[in-house]
């Protein structure tokens, strides 16, 4: 939908070509391993000849080192140990100079306001061992987006080195829990930036929202709402602010035959937007059900007795995963988009909640309890091979992977002497770089938006 | 902030557009009243602790009603008046407890929703929401469903003693509305639990 890179100019300058020092392969990251040896990065700040912007390039400066030290594949070197000045990002630098100081790329940069106001983010990436220029883009943008451009300066920084889609300039909708005057958990959906910078509330406190999901434009969110007093399944527009229940009136299909006494709860879209997986109660318990957004038809795909919850479609659109305890313990299974070729892809001990397929396909991301412990794990699509465990802890839930598939986010919890503490940490899938989200307060159910165009 | 294309007037608009219009931005404030819930938490642990002490099974067993004090003076009765929320809960009890992970009625249960049903015979006009609640060893959804299991089954035997499915609502609040907040196997089978509430109809 929405093109957003205002405009990208390459920048292959006039430049002499660079001379190969080494006899050395290109500079890439390895991330298909655990992360033993993050890549040393130099991040000198953004320059600018306009003395009023020149703090704005260090705060550009700023974000992309975060983005980069947070994805745990980097190692920004302390910008005190820099020894080259840069003064001008279309001459060579002195790559001794950063050779010495043990980094491996180079990123340097400019901003300049444009006679129409606009901010002009020029940027360069250098491999100090072969110098060589990797990557040379600028960007035109609105002064106050000048955190998207250090976002997006980041995901091209990822993508060049590790070959792989970045996830910096994405957002994050999850759920704020406080403590209203009575004592009572309070529960809020909120948005921020996916390092925690622009939080702010889409909820009042007035009502409890639980289990947000994003759509793949980015543009609306499911998620349960009680404002009626019980679970129901809510789509809200973030650019309007306006939500509707879903199939509070004009429904088709069994929609019309659902108890209105039932509740409905996490709605996860389509890969291509047109429709929701939903498991609504009914007579029968918990059964998943097949949104339509434009007919507003509802189909069921599941009839079985025991609860069918938590649908999450493969990025194909071909099949969805469910958590079941038709097996007696809560198990996860899949099936076909009409519901048909139910397979059982978990047989382990403990029980088995919340699966999440990965935007590569190949995974499936749940949440296990056994033992009275909960883990993070993942499990391939297939059911084959043996799970993997990312994380044990008190309380585990909610996983949300990250758009390129290389981070899920989740809910952990921690006994307090006041109550369980709610946070958001995201782990890579190697399993390594446990780190708690940025969020104001206790927090919980992280949905990542898909990169924003 | 306009831009040369539609790419950046989008671009715009997703960053200030949509977050800036939201309602509030003040985050909420954890640290209010710690003491009340503490009180509470403890409260609601006496009860169970009286109640696991005559049994060897505290995770099957619920917590008997309480129990009226006796009366010394049979004058001047300071009962709740008869028909009110407070009667309900003196008489019958509003609450029945499950086992982990369980949604089946104990034989305590079903003796406290007699009681329930013997109550809402007797005061016909009274409406009722029945909300089920879990403890915090599941996760959201898988406990919202949960939930409304133990809810549906509190429902269904007060049916099956005669009240009339018209006057009962159900709800599930999985694990979000713990009566006690404590990580520990007594916290847990207090707030494993389906709740009576009397919303209508009812004396004050």
């Amino acid at each position: 939908m929405i093109r957003l890179l205002v405009s990208i100019l390459l920048l292959v300058a006039a430049m002499a070509a660079p001379v190969a020092v080494h006899a050395q392969e290109p500079l890439r990251v390895d991330i298909t391993q655990g992360n033993l040896d993050p890549l040393p990065v130099a991040l000198p700040n953004f320059i600018s000849v306009d003395e009023a912007l020149a703090e704005r390039g260090a705060d550009i400066t700023r974000v992309i080192t975060n983005d980069l030290a947070s994805s745990g594949l980097f190692a920004p070197i302390d910008q005190g140990a820099y020894i080259e000045d840069i003064e001008n990002i279309d001459l060579r630098p002195r790559f001794s100079d950063w050779r010495v100081i043990n980094a491996s790329a180079l990123l340097v940069g400019r901003i300049t306001e444009q006679a129409d106001g606009r901010l002009l983010v020029a940027f360069r990436l250098w491999d100090t061992r072969l110098e060589t220029q990797m990557l040379g883009v600028q960007y035109v943008t609105a002064p106050e987006n000048w955190r998207r451009v250090a976002h997006k300066v980041a995901d091209a920084v990822y993508q060049r080195l590790t070959g792989e889609q970045g996830y910096f300039d994405t957002r994050i909708v999850y759920v704020a829990e406080g403590r209203g005057v009575d004592g009572e958990t309070l529960h809020q959906l909120a948005i921020m930036d996916q390092d925690g910078a622009n939080p702010s509330f889409l909820t009042d406190r007035s009502y409890m929202a639980l289990l947000p999901n994003f759509s793949p434009s980015a543009q609306e969110i499911t998620y349960v709402s009680f404002l009626e007093g019980q679970a129901t399944t809510y789509l809200y527009d973030l650019e309007t602010g306006r939500q509707e229940a879903l199939f509070a009136s004009g429904g088709r299909g069994v929609a019309s035959q659902i108890d209105p006494d039932g509740q409905s709860l996490s709605a996860r879209f389509t890969p291509d937007g047109s429709q929701l997986a939903v498991s609504v109660e009914t007579r029968n318990g918990h059964d998943i059900h097949l949104f339509d957004l434009r007919t507003r038809e509802l189909t069921r795909l599941t009839q079985h007795p025991a609860d069918d919850v938590e649908p999450s479609f493969s990025p194909d659109g071909d099949r969805i995963v469910f958590s079941s305890s038709r097996g007696g313990g809560s198990q996860l299974y899949t099936m076909n988009r009409d519901g048909s070729d139910v397979q059982r892809i978990t047989f382990g001990g403990g029980r088995y909640t919340t699966p999440v397929w990965s935007p590569r396909g190949d995974l499936i991301a749940f949440t296990k309890q056994s033992n009275g412990r909960f883990s993070l794990g993942v499990v391939r699509a297939d059911g084959s091979g043996i799970e993997r465990i990312l994380f044990e802890g008190y309380y585990v839930d909610t996983p949300a992977w990250s758009p390129n598939g290389r981070v899920l986010l989740f809910t952990r919890g921690e006994p307090r002497s006041n109550g369980t503490r709610y946070e958001i940490w995201s782990i890579d899938l190697a399993g390594f770089n446990l780190r708690r989200l940025a969020t104001g307060g206790m927090a919980s159910d992280p949905a990542w938006s898909p990169l924003i165009d | 902030m306009r831009g040369a294309s539609g790419g950046a007037d989008s671009f715009s608009r997703l960053v200030s557009g949509v977050i800036g219009s939201k309602p509030d931005r003040v985050w909420p404030d954890e640290g209010v009243n710690i003491m009340k819930i503490k009180l509470f938490a403890i409260a609601a642990l006496g009860a169970f602790a009286t109640a696991c002490a005559s049994t060897p099974e505290p995770v099957e067993e619920p917590i008997p009603a309480p129990q009226p004090e006796p009366v010394y003076e049979p004058a001047a009765p300071t009962g709740p008046a008869e028909g009110s929320i407070e009667h309900f809960v003196e008489t019958a009890g509003d609450r029945v407890f499950f086992g982990y992970d369980r949604h089946d009625l104990s034989a305590e249960a079903r003796a406290v929703l007699r009681d329930q049903a013997a109550w809402l015979m007797t005061y016909g006009d009274t409406r009722i929401t029945i909300a089920g609640h879990c403890d915090e060893r599941g996760t959201r959804e898988y406990n919202l469903a949960l939930g409304a299991r133990r809810a549906n089954a509190a429902r269904d035997y007060l049916v099956s003693q005669g009240v009339d499915p018209s006057r009962i609502t159900t709800t599930s609040f999985g694990k979000e509305r713990p009566t006690c907040r404590e990580s520990n196997e007594q916290c847990w089978a207090v707030n494993r639990n389906s709740t009576t509430t009397i919303t209508s109809g009812y004396t004050n």
